[in-house]
């Protein structure tokens, strides 16, 4: 059996997304810009998507989704044209952000911190969590943006939103969430919820990968990251990538049909698999998991160095993640883990394990019998299980880690 | 970045199949006890490196024979990824028959080579090299233990990375070693620089007395110091078959630097020296050719031959040189 739950990762395209999108590469494949019958045969199909990303955010019509190539160019766009509009040609000088974002926003942060922009970076709670009066303290009267996460990658943890775009509103500041391991995983109400710029991602929610968005609340400013032609209102230029328009549309509207049930099926089988993985003694799962997507786990198993589990486990045909820095290219322990305070041992110590609605309960019979024997296997072979002790004076010296 | 750098290679493809053998089936996991150890007449040596902190952890088990010094006994237990414990393994048998004088001179590039599936290909990418270099050290810590040596005192003491504990004399050999010429280059080797970057440059999260790009420019100066050196010497001694090996690899990238690589460059190409190997008959010179020198049809008959005759008339009459 082969068992894939790294669907924080990226997911399977479901079979019905691919079948609406499959007309629009060989028979219906002119420009939606075109004033021909080719090119305005797509447009059906492109308002049916858009109707479809509405509805399922509830968003309003005044409000803009537009269409982008990935979550990547959405966190970009908003991150720099804020920059642009409001601290290189405004009075505001400060973004606000956190710990433990995407790459997507922490680099370009970077990046336009290099640019002469003030960056704070928010701690999380030992929960993993960013705590609402921990942004209000941090806003200034030249605080352009702030930028949170809606749920972490990592943990799958949920930022409380509403309560940080009510202290943005209230402060007069803009709201930017990454909702990409949010949407499709749990209800996103943006009329419910104060946001003024949201990223999302398909290829999260059973999409393909190459197609993103970007809401914007209330059509508000915001000067475009790509120029070119007049395609998306002029709000983003590039030809319209129709058939991957066509199948976000139809992935999101599979994604939010009911999510409560699909959400239920999904915690029934995240939450037996990771009531059958504390079984082993000397392990932990970050966050509440009342407060988390209802698809991830990021466990840590005391002893068992995060590669080294992905390899047993890939062994196995089981497809895992983990932010164990012996995997990484630069050898930085997991930011995440070190963000939320956990002894630093633990920041190569952690697997996450995320499931999909395809996800079926065989394969999660099958993940912990094959999870146990690679913890079985490799605690056998760690030095932090071995029985006799160091000749006096071979102890290791303590790893201290420095962290900010 | 290139063409083929657009799709990274996969972490585990880099991986050799002995790697990957040893990961899978490690053949010295395991302990030995003082009870064993003493029912042979044997003195049994632990010795730990590294930390669960750390993200690495190995602990060594050394058997020695007291009348010869030979280990004639080794096990393992290893907190880390694949590479770390296929490390640790070849360590073990690398350790095994030999004495603990012996022991100590065992090189991380000795582990990683052990792990190559063909001599020219590393077994490892360079950010996992730092597996090898833990080898390393635990087996000088184990040494010292053996030898009634402070532990403290046998593994000179000025830590610069406090996070990896890695210290200076290590990092001047490791630079040395292997030819390193980048902060980017000794972190991945030592892990020095890779945790909470302080030891990188000034400036950092807290003050340091030594920072890796000092002593990454004194070293390189150093090198060269002793490569000009060891080519005059050399040159005037004709002791080339006498050289430790680093002073041999020295002693051939002088003199190709002196009467060579300007050709090489001048066409496009160059090339780097591998590995050397002395037998009976010959002493062989492993090389890489480099740029438009590699597939060069020059590059196995009349450039081959020129490099050849140079080191020949310059270092010693045994030279054979082996591009791969």
């Amino acid at each position: 059996m082969k068992v894939y739950l790294d669907n924080n990762a990226t997911t399977m395209v479901d079979p019905l997304v691919v079948e609406v999108m499959q007309p629009f590469f060989s028979e219906i494949y002119g420009n939606p810009n075109s004033l021909h019958k080719f090119g305005t045969a797509s447009h059906p199909a492109i308002s049916k998507a858009i109707d479809q990303m509405y509805k399922a955010l509830n968003a309003s019509d005044s409000d803009d989704i537009v269409f982008t190539s990935c979550a990547t160019e959405s966190n970009n766009w908003v991150l720099k044209s804020i920059f642009a509009d409001h601290i290189v040609s405004g009075d505001k000088n400060h973004i606000i952000t956190t710990e433990v974002e995407h790459p997507s926003v922490l680099a370009a942060c970077r990046a336009l911190e290099k640019e002469g922009a003030k960056v704070t970076y928010l701690p999380v709670n030992s929960e993993g969590v960013v705590e609402p009066h921990v942004v209000r303290s941090f806003i200034t009267d030249k605080t352009a943006l702030v930028s949170v996460m809606w749920a972490s990658n990592e943990t799958g943890m949920i930022n409380p939103i509403k309560e940080i775009g009510e202290i943005c509103k209230e402060k007069g500041v803009l709201f930017h969430s990454d909702a990409v391991q949010a949407i499709g995983k749990i209800p996103v109400d943006l009329q419910d919820v104060h946001v003024d710029f949201v990223s999302m991602s398909a290829h999260k929610f059973h999409g393909p990968k190459g197609v993103g968005a970007l809401y914007i609340r209330n059509s508000q400013p915001l000067s475009p990251l790509l120029h070119g032609g007049e395609h998306m209102g002029g709000r983003r230029s590039g030809t319209l990538n129709v058939p991957y328009i066509v199948a976000m549309g139809k992935a999101i509207e599979l994604a939010t049909t009911n999510i409560e049930e699909k959400m239920a099926s999904i915690r029934a089988k995240r939450d037996r698999l990771e009531d059958s993985l504390l079984e082993l003694s000397d392990t932990f799962v970050v966050g509440n998991r009342k407060n988390r997507t209802p698809n991830t786990i990021l466990i840590s198993i005391r002893g068992v160095e995060g590669e080294g589990m992905l390899w047993d486990l890939n062994n196995s045909q089981v497809g895992a993640s983990t932010g164990s820095a012996c995997a990484s290219e630069d050898l930085q322990a997991n930011t995440v883990m070190l963000a939320i305070g956990a002894d630093s041992e633990l920041a190569h110590t952690g697997i996450r394990l995320s499931l999909s609605r395809f996800t079926t309960d065989s394969e999660i019979d099958y993940t912990i019998a094959h999870f146990k024997k690679a913890v079985a296997r490799l605690r056998a072979i760690s030095s932090s299980f071995a029985k006799v002790g160091p000749t006096p004076g071979g102890e290791s010296k303590e790893c201290e880690l420095h962290h900010h | 970045m290139a063409k083929n750098d657009l799709l990274g290679a996969s972490l585990w493809d880099a991986y050799s199949n002995k790697v990957t053998t040893l990961m899978n089936n490690p053949n010295h996991q395991g302990e030995i006890t003082e009870e064993e150890a003493t029912a042979h007449g044997n003195r049994l040596i632990v010795a730990d490196f590294g930390a669960e902190s750390c993200g690495d952890a190995v602990r060594l088990y050394w058997e020695v024979d007291p009348r010869t010094d030979i280990i004639v006994n080794s096990k393992f237990k290893s907190f880390g990824c694949g590479t770390a414990i296929a490390s640790s393994d070849i360590m073990t048998e690398l350790c095994v028959g030999k004495t603990v004088k012996e022991a100590v001179k065992i090189t991380n590039i000795d582990v990683e080579f052990a792990l190559r599936d063909s001599p020219e290909i590393p077994a490892v990418p360079p950010q996992k090299m730092h597996c090898s270099v833990m080898a390393y050290d635990v087996i000088k810590k184990a040494a010292g233990l053996y030898m009634g040596v402070d532990s403290e005192s046998f593994e000179e003491e000025i830590i610069v990375c406090e996070c990896a504990r890695v210290s200076l004399k290590t990092l001047q050999e490791v630079i040395k070693l292997n030819d390193l010429t980048t902060i980017e280059q000794i972190t991945d080797y030592t892990k020095a620089g890779g945790f909470c970057k302080s030891c990188i440059r000034p400036g950092g999260h807290e003050k340091r007395e030594y920072y890796l790009v000092d002593i990454l420019r004194d070293t390189r100066r150093e090198m060269d110091e002793e490569k000009m050196k060891a080519a005059a010497d050399a040159g005037a001694k004709g002791s080339f078959e006498s050289m430790t090996l680093v002073q041999q690899i020295k002693a051939i990238d002088a003199q190709i630097d002196e009467s060579v690589r300007q050709f090489l460059i001048m066409d496009g190409g160059d090339m780097e020296v591998i590995d050397v190997k002395p037998s009976d008959d010959y002493i062989d010179v492993y090389i890489r050719y480099l740029g438009a020198c590699n597939g060069c049809a020059s590059s196995a008959t009349g450039t081959l031959y020129a490099i050849e005759s140079t080191l020949k008339e310059k270092l010693s009459k045994k030279i054979r040189v082996l591009p791969i």
